[in-house]
């Protein structure tokens, strides 16, 4: 057997590195844990705390998860203007409610008004992914998988600079809605309102989502394209109409994610997209790209790593200002799910098709 | 002597077995055929002997050196090259090219040498090419090693992809349905090829065929198997003539002779 | 709606609508508000203007075409009509927007939507002007519907000429300061025929009967130049080009001084990109490794420079550019290794996230504070030295700012110099390399990666190898850069310029050298350059590449074309056996 000396040097390299990477990422955390614990700097309520926005956080990632992880599963390509859509229901819902807040309808009937929000929202993103699938992605359905990448990239941009144009470089601000601010207690703990609700309306809609997909006929159509096109379309299916439906469907997730967001964080404007959409990803990807209830479950993961890790781990080891780093926690995740389990957390084993 | 032994082996893809518990030996300069009906484990097989995907159980020898633990690269040093069902030439590139791609394991010189042209370099690329425009013609595609891959007509894209197996040196080529979409003229042709292939050159054939007058004319040994078992194995006539490879192919009851006496029994 | 295959005023009518929504974003946008301040021809058409009259002749002429398209028979009565109303809806959409703007403050909603914007579109008529509007937009029509039906030896010179006329209107700048500078006669011709902003009228007029005098005359011409130029003997051919390349030679070299400060700036920042473009043309365009880390290796090498050469804190040692050069490359190919390492077992887009990931994390880092005191944290490292001719020992480590006794390369005009040296350098190599046998293995693996293994290609190392170079040119690049702008901060390792790269070779061609010149200069030197556009510059980038991947997938420049020119220059003869098929027919 005449592997010569670089080969093999070059094998080992491989092996140590990927080794040598999970080694100290477990290093990382179990002794940034330990020291953190040790420390005593963070009170068991603000733990709570922070689990608790994650959780909120991560429901949102797990809206937007869900348009991603469909239009993989179904065409196989990453939607890079998902995140966009995720803007476009922010200012979707920011005209609506802030219209509502003007004329006072929106302190009359807060639950009303809201949904009211999340509903034009929906409308609004969802039109918009329609017209970006028209556009820039039909025509491309045979293309070799780079081409329909680079487009997304190139819809991505057109939005957010289209947005801009619109409405401007500045920030849009949601109106404070009085019934959503202060605290509830739960379980004898104080936890924002407001987090509340954007998690419930979360795990709401995606309850529903889940439902539409596993019990009615479109999701069932849904599943078999994303199985097989070709066999769908024997069947009877109509795969272009199932194609559209999906992007609808993701798209007004985003949307709603979107509102809720701006709720949360009370701030819209043209780049609000770029992040959580790479973040929620992420999501897609760590909880099994392709796969519905991986997407919420990638969602929740990230989301409260991402809250939980610069204080529970990278503060134990004396990194300062952690939470610079908080972004790169949620790539570092990405990576190691990429590198060590690509088929996600709750996905089936990705066989490596050959010849 | 065996160029080729595979003993028990077995491949699974999750809980099918496409492949189970194959025997197979090669002698030195054959040419051999592996029939089936499709999904019998044909194509399988063969990737289990060129590397692709480890084997579940068993192991395959070459020329006394067991290969199946080996990356596909390693086996291809070793003496072993092969075509494909789809055609699988680099499209966007030319007939030359893809020739010259499979010469790679004989070229040696490095890329700082490549950048800097040096006479070595020069050398050995010229040689090359001379290798390369010599295979072409061998398939008669002489004077076509500027056209892209892709804009060859059917027929001339699977000479080309037998060139480029060839580039390889083998000693033992594995020809995975060569005579697929071909008329007769050229199916004439490609089987005069083959023979000249081992004639000429030494090279023991393995071939996977569903053309039946093709695998006939040709093979010294045809090997069937279905349902991932070989079920028989002889010479063209004795297969021919085997009531299982015949209930294989047609079905039950369709083939011995038995059966349709009891129908006819039956009926009256 | 009238739908049906014969029908053309369905057609025309969606068509219409079409393009009055798509003269609506304009509007809404910004755009021709913000167009409307330029002048296409001075004080006769702003660029707004001529946008909106752009959209008119476009429906008039799509309307128009397709109508034909519909039956055999020549229509050219139905062509027109189609034409019309196809214009006059466009216009129409115009015309209900200033009319509901009349009436509701669309303000609240867009911003763009003000009095200012309904003046431009109305002449300055207010709400009666909404017909005229619709005048226009019939008018526009049928001229874009009489554009079709014109005879093609007519047509193309029109096109040609309106275009050309456009272009040259839209460099005013660049081709005014180039023309001043000039002086004597040249400058005088620059007053005549440019206005501030644009051409003026009768350089319009002058510029686009020059221009279709010449496509006309050409169009007679083209053939037989052809035919002339393929009879030339081998040393004819040479000699032509090797004139054209001297010429090439002596317009860069003069282009910087010709042009000003601003323009060397743009054309540094033009060849850094060709260079890195031709780093991820290797591992991307040759070997078909989708690296959206790119930009890291573009950082290392500028950090690398810059903590050997700098004299702010961080600077490690004092260096001479040239020494730290070198030691920047090779860093940078060992980061390549390292990034490249982990994800050579995954494939396709995933690659692509893997590597984006990989290449966030580093920049997060090294702006990071928690490394500040290696990197300079979120300020960078500042003070990074010039390069400098001269005979100093380069290694030679002294505490205070060295005094350069030769040149000293400190102006844009000449870092422009070490970059386009540069990337001649690197496109030589990258020429070599992909006629090499290395090249060839890549490209295999790009096209079909289990293949090329079984044809004994080792894949770990021929990846490794694509991004260890690719990263090389990277590093050249950021060293360049980082010598170019003195400091380096964190956030010029943005995601952005990775996607740029990437970018710019897929527009310009994937696998292509001249590809990746072209797409940087498209991609990268235009929106500089025409600095309207620059307002708008992403949401231009978008639609172009979205328009490329539609029309274009291949790039501007594809990599076959070079491959079959260079082919008919290695006219080796070939060994011609006899044409196999002369078997008798059976």
């Amino acid at each position: 057997m005449r592997t010569s000396l670089g080969e093999r040097l070059t094998e080992w390299a491989v092996t140590g590195f990927l080794w040598g990477f999970r080694i100290l990422i477990v290093l990382i955390i179990v002794v940034g844990t330990y020291f953190t614990a040790r420390g005593g700097k963070y009170t068991g309520s603000q733990w709570i705390d922070f689990v608790v926005f994650g959780i909120a956080r991560g429901s949102i990632y797990a809206l937007i998860a869900l348009g991603y992880t469909m239009v993989y599963g179904i065409l196989r390509m990453i939607n890079f203007a998902h995140g966009d859509i995720f803007m476009t229901g922010a200012f979707g819902g920011y005209f609506v409610i802030t219209a509502m807040a003007r004329s006072g309808f929106l302190d009359r009937n807060p639950v009303v008004g809201i949904l009211l929000s999340i509903l034009f929202a929906m409308l609004i993103a969802s039109s918009i992914a329609l017209l970006v699938e028209r556009i820039a992605y039909r025509p491309l359905r045979g293309a070799p998988r780079l081409v329909p990448l680079i487009s997304a990239i190139g819809a991505s941009f057109f939005l957010e600079y289209a947005f801009r144009g619109f409405f401007g470089p500045g920030v849009y601000a949601y109106p404070a809605i009085r019934v959503l601010e202060g605290q509830w207690s739960i379980l004898g703990h104080a936890v924002l309102k407001m987090q509340v609700v954007v998690a419930v309306s979360a795990f709401v809609m995606m309850a529903i989502l889940y439902a539409i997909v596993m019990r009615t006929k479109i999701g069932k159509a849904m599943r078999a394209v994303s199985e097989d096109k070709a066999v769908a379309a024997l069947m009877g299916i109509d795969v272009n109409r199932i194609i559209v439906t999906t992007f609808g469907i993701g798209a007004a997730m985003a949307g709603a994610a979107g509102v809720l967001y701006a709720l949360a964080y009370r701030q819209v404007n043209f780049f609000v997209g770029f992040t959580p959409g790479i973040k929620a990803f992420t999501a897609a990807v760590l909880g099994g790209i392709g796969n519905v209830p991986g997407a919420m479950v990638g969602g929740l993961v990230l989301g409260v790593f991402e809250s939980l890790g610069p204080s529970l781990f990278l503060d134990g080891l004396g990194i300062t200002r952690p939470y610079q780093l908080q972004d790169a926690i949620a790539f570092i995740m990405l990576v190691m799910v990429l590198l060590f389990r690509p088929s996600g957390i709750l996905g089936e084993r990705i066989t490596t098709k050959k010849a | 002597m065996s160029i080729l032994t595979a003993r028990k082996v077995t491949k699974r893809f999750g809980g099918l077995v496409a492949v189970s518990s194959f025997d197979f030996d090669i002698p030195e300069h054959s040419i051999v055929s592996i029939i089936g009906p499709n999904g019998a484990g044909k194509t399988t097989f063969f990737n289990c002997i060129t590397g692709f995907g480890k084997i579940d159980e068993g192991e395959i020898a070459f020329n006394g050196t067991r290969i199946h633990r080996l990356r596909p690269d390693q086996i291809t040093h070793l003496g072993i090259s092969r075509t494909y069902q789809n055609i699988r030439l680099f499209a966007d590139m030319s007939a030359l090219e893809n020739i010259l791609v499979g010469q790679h394991i004989f070229l040696h010189s490095s890329w700082m040498s490549a950048v800097l042209r040096t006479p070595g370099t020069r050398k050995e690329e010229r040689t090359a090419l001379d290798e390369a425009r010599r295979l072409l013609s061998f398939v008669e595609l002489g004077g076509k090693g500027d056209l892209l891959a892709r804009n060859l007509p059917y027929g001339a894209q699977r000479r080309l992809e037998i060139a480029r197996a060839l580039a390889t040196r083998p000693t033992l080529l594995l020809l995975d349905e060569p005579t697929a979409g071909m008329n007769p003229r050229e199916t004439g042709d490609l089987t005069g090829f083959i023979h000249r292939l081992r004639d000429e050159l030494g090279i023991t054939i393995l071939l996977i065929e569903h053309h039946m007058r093709v695998v006939m004319d040709i093979s010294e040994r045809i090997t069937v198997l279905d349902y991932g078992e070989k079920i028989a194995e002889g010479t063209p006539a004795e297969i021919q003539s085997n009531p299982r490879v015949i209930e294989a192919y047609l079905g039950r009851g369709a083939g011995t002779e038995r059966t349709a006496t009891t129908r006819v029994q039956a009926a009256t | 709606m009238l739908k049906g295959k014969d029908s053309f005023v369905g057609m025309a009518i969606r068509i219409g609508l079409l393009g009055g929504a798509i003269a609506l974003f304009l509007c809404l946008v910004g755009m021709v508000e913000i167009f409307g301040k330029r002048f296409l021809i001075e004080k006769v058409v702003t660029l707004g203007h001529a946008l909106l009259l752009l959209s008119g002749l476009g429906v008039g002429f799509v309307a128009a075409r397709r109508t034909l398209n519909l039956s055999t028979e020549r229509r050219p009565l139905a062509s027109t009509l189609a034409g019309i109303i196809a214009g006059t809806l466009t216009g129409a959409v115009l015309a209900a927007l200033v009319l509901i703007g009349d009436r509701l403050d669309l303000r609240a909603v867009f911003l763009t939507a003000s009095p200012g914007l309904y003046s431009m579109l109305t002449m300055g008529r207010g709400v009666g002007g909404a017909w005229i509007l619709i005048g226009i937009g019939a008018l526009t029509g049928l001229a874009g519907a009489a554009f079709v039906l014109l005879p093609d030896r007519l047509r193309q010179p029109i096109q040609q000429g309106l275009l050309i006329s456009s272009l040259i209107s839209l460099f005013t700048g660049l081709i005014g300061v180039i023309m001043t500078n000039q002086g004597g006669a040249v400058a005088k011709a620059e007053n005549f025929l440019f206005g501030s902003t644009g051409l003026s009228l009768n350089g319009a007029i002058i510029v686009f009967s020059v221009v279709a005098a010449w496509s006309l005359l050409w169009s007679y011409l083209a053939g037989p130049v052809k035919l002339g130029v393929d009879r030339l003997p081998k040393a004819g051919k040479l000699t032509l080009r090797v004139l054209l390349l001297l010429l090439l030679v002596y317009v860069l070299y003069r282009l910087p001084f010709v042009s000003g400060p601003f323009v060397s700036l743009v054309l540094v920042t033009i060849s850094l990109y060709i260079l890195m473009g031709l780093g991820l043309n290797i591992t991307l365009g040759f070997a078909g490794l989708l690296d959206l880390g790119f930009v890291a290796f573009y950082a290392i090498g500028a950090y690398t420079v810059g903590l050997l050469t700098s004299y702010g804190q961080y600077g490690l040692q004092h260096i001479s550019f040239w020494a730290a050069v070198p030691i920047a490359v090779l860093v940078a190919m060992f980061a390549g290794a390292f990034l490249g390492l982990p994800v050579l077992g995954i494939r396709g887009d995933y690659l692509a996230i893997a590597t984006l990931g990989f290449g966030e994390i580093v920049r997060i880092l090294a702006g990071s504070d928690f490394l500040a005191k290696y990197f300079g944290g979120p300020q960078g490292v500042i003070g990074i030295q010039k390069p400098c001719l001269g005979f100093l020992e380069p290694f030679l480590k002294v505490d205070v700012p060295r005094v350069c006794d030769g040149t000293l390369l400190g102006t844009p005009v000449e870092i422009y110099f070490v970059a386009i040296v540069s990337a001649i350098v690197a496109a030589f190599v990258a020429t070599r390399l992909r006629d090499s046998r290395l090249g060839r293995a890549w490209m295999a693996i790009r096209e079909d990666e289990d293949v090329a293994e079984a044809l004994g290609i080792n894949l770990i190392q021929t990846k490794l190898l694509a991004y260890i170079l690719g990263a090389a040119f990277a590093g050249l690049g950021g060293a360049i850069f980082a010598t170019l702008v003195g400091s380096i901060f964190a956030s010029s390792m943005q995601l952005i310029v990775s996607i740029n790269v990437v970018s710019l070779i897929i527009v310009g061609g994937m696998g292509s050298i001249p590809g990746v010149i072209v797409g940087a200069i498209a991609l990268i030197g235009l929106p500089e350059l025409l600095r309207e556009v620059s307002e708008y510059r992403f949401l231009f980038y978008g639609a172009a590449l979205i328009t490329m991947m539609l029309s274009k997938p291949g790039g501007l420049w594809p990599s076959t074309i070079t491959l079959r020119e260079l082919h008919l220059e290695a006219a080796v003869p070939e060994t011609e056996t006899a044409p196999a098929n002369k078997k008798p027919k059976a």
